[in-house]
């Protein structure tokens, strides 16, 4: 107990504010934020690692910038600035992404410029990047979207493997997992399968949080 | 203080839109020959893919009397693109199409030969069809087959086609204006037979009419 | 039926393609405030409301920025003009509307980050519809968001009175349904053709 409490004395250390969102918080199946993406583009894996990456871009700059700025902004305008800011940085992803190719472009859609009304973002910059040091906000930030693209993938990878019997559709990578007989489930690409998917991580991951402290109760 | 309130309110939020407003610019500015070069590719892969041999593609604008060539290419509203071989003999004219599918609506580009009055190409360029099912009107050979020369004769006195395209009869064979369809998919081959019908019937006379419009330079 | 028509884009945007269960707009209060029929009914109102004021407003700002050819201050321009909106509106039903305002509470503030405002917004400019058709889409989209979010509401009011696994409570069990439902409103798709 008093090493807990020596380490809460002194704050939390980089590397639990970094594998925060990676685990115990994690935004999707923790948290439950954000749900709009990750139920929609992850009926690939590409898909979903290219919305992971355009999350990760904005969540870490907007939480730098907010952070930075965050003694100069007064309390009453704190949101609407915190959107412009992360509207500016989805804007910039929107081209960045239109520049490397309009095949990913397309195939995220809308979803991309809705990154803005992500929960996630707007949630870190109000609960830690407005109160942290940027280094701090970073790392917190990162942690975050690993844990945000981590979701994505395991969602994507569970729906692209039964819904299309591929894994990296699309990509040069591809590789055909099952042989030509296979009759791809179609529901899994379909708005149903997104919904039944998810919900499959979130039991996985509350009976592994169960056993946890079953266990823990047994032992102690 | 309500004053230094007011002062430091206007003050953070003229300093981040200001701050936004370039960022935005320069990611604008930096992008916007990539991005546009990128969309110049996309269509011309398209134009190429429904009209076989082209090399040479030329963007028209659809107006009251004909078409007009333009240079520009973001210009808003319809377009044909015109395909030519290397030494400048235009090969078809590529025509945008739509029609509600099974889910969403279907856009397609279509490939249209004024001399032989045929459409040589089809290539769907966004749909929502049901996996498996419905998208096979995008990967099914068998099905694009029948785009390989379909039929549009324009009638005699020039304001429609002869035939309206169609989906075949079950089991019949196709007429040289039908479109096989796609079994488990019939709403979807459906819908690109609608598509093409509505499309050409407007814009094969219209072609054919203007047809010494089409110029490669 | 023509794809283009305000009537055919309202039942479209409401039954086959419903944001919620089909294009995944708004899941965030889908899941959040279905727990009960009374405050699902008021939040889809709430939500309707703003999805038509928000989407006439977009229309105009869209129109005003392509005549300057300033597009790429679009997104920027529909969050500020949406949580504006959404401000105008609370003073608004504030002033004119007690009873209405408290009804509603704290769901007003909550609808400026409610993709589902946002995606009507950017849809309708990538659809290039006129503003009729935007009217029609609106309140499609919103009529659609309200049934959704009833029939939730019904399901999971229905459920609390069953024994359920304490490991599904909660988000699993509202995803289950949410997916069940998807592939009812499923069955709504051809209906145009």
């Amino acid at each position: 107990m008093t090493i807990e409490q020596q380490k809460f004395s002194r704050g939390p250390s980089d590397l639990s504010t970094f594998l925060n969102g990676l685990w115990r918080e994690n935004p999707v199946f923790v948290m439950v934020l954000g749900m709009c993406p990750v139920l929609a583009v992850t009926n690939a894996v590409v898909n979903a690692i290219s919305m992971g990456l355009a999350t990760t871009f904005v969540l870490v700059c907007s939480s730098a910038l907010v952070a930075m700025l965050h003694n100069f902004i007064p309390k009453q305008v704190r949101i609407a600035t915190y959107i412009v800011i992360i509207a500016t940085f989805v804007t910039i992803v929107d081209y960045v992404i239109q520049a490397i190719s309009l095949k990913i472009y397309g195939a995220l859609g809308a979803y991309i410029q809705l990154i803005v009304v992500n929960c996630i973002i707007l949630g870190r910059a109000e609960a830690f990047a407005g109160k942290n040091t940027v280094r701090k906000s970073i790392l917190d930030a990162f942690g975050m979207s690993i844990g945000f693209t981590f979701a994505l993938l395991c969602l994507a990878s569970v729906r692209e493997i039964l819904g299309n019997g591929t894994l990296f559709c699309n990509t040069p990578f591809v590789i055909h997992l099952f042989g030509p007989h296979f009759e791809p489930w179609a529901i899994m690409l379909l708005p149903p399968g997104g919904f039944f998917v998810l919900a499959f991580w979130l039991l996985l991951f509350a009976w592994i949080r169960q056993r946890k402290t079953s266990k823990g109760t047994l032992t102690s | 203080m309500p004053k230094n309130d007011w002062f430091a309110m206007v003050r953070t939020l003229g300093m981040v839109s200001l701050l936004s407003g370039v960022l935005i610019v320069m990611a604008y500015e930096g992008t916007a020959a990539r991005i546009a070069w990128n969309k110049q590719q996309a269509t011309e892969a398209a134009v190429f893919a429904v009209i076989p041999g082209a090399v040479q593609k030329a963007t028209f604008a659809v107006g009251q009397d004909g078409f007009t060539r333009l240079e520009n290419h973001d210009e808003k509203g319809p377009k044909v693109y015109a395909g030519f071989d290397a030494s400048g003999t235009l090969l078809g004219v590529a025509l945008e199409a739509s029609a509600q599918g099974y889910q969403d609506t279907i856009r397609a580009l279509y490939g249209y030969d004024p001399v032989k009055q045929c459409i040589i190409g089809m290539k769907v360029l966004e749909n929502r069809e049901t996996p498996g099912l419905g998208s096979k009107i995008v990967t099914s050979e068998e099905f694009l087959k029948n785009f390989g020369a379909l039929n549009v004769s324009v009638n005699a006195d020039g304001s429609a086609l002869e035939h309206p395209i169609e989906l075949s009869k079950r089991g019949m064979k196709p007429e040289s204006w039908q479109i096989d369809g796609i079994s488990g998919a019939t709403v979807s081959s459906k819908a690109v037979a609608r598509a093409l019908n509505e499309s050409a019937q407007r814009m094969a006379p219209l072609v054919k009419k203007h047809l010494d419009q089409f110029t490669v330079k | 039926m023509n794809a283009e028509s305000p009537g055919f884009i309202l039942i479209n945007s409401c039954i086959m393609n419903n944001f919620v269960l089909s294009a995944f707009l708004g899941i965030c209060p889908f899941l959040g405030v279905s727990g009960k029929f009374e405050t699902a009914s008021r939040m889809g109102m709430a939500v309707t409301f703003t999805l038509i004021v928000s989407s006439t407003c977009a229309y105009a700002i869209n129109a005003l920025l392509a005549a300057f050819h300033i597009e790429y201050l679009r997104l920027i321009c529909y969050i500020v003009i949406i949580a504006a909106v959404v401000q105008f509106i609370e003073m608004f039903m504030k002033k004119y509307s007690p009873a209405l305002f408290r009804a509603l509470g704290i769901y007003l503030p909550l609808i400026t980050t409610n993709c589902a405002v946002l995606g009507l917004a950017l849809l309708q400019t990538s659809k290039g519809y006129h503003l009729i058709q935007c009217f029609a889409y609106a309140v499609g989209a919103g009529t659609g968001f309200t049934i959704a979010l009833v029939v939730m509401a019904g399901l999971r009011e229905r459920l609390n009175l069953h024994d359920v696994p304490g490991m599904v409570k909660g988000t699993a069990l509202s995803l289950m349904l949410a997916g069940i439902l998807s592939l009812a409103f499923m069955g709504f798709a051809g209906l145009g053709t």
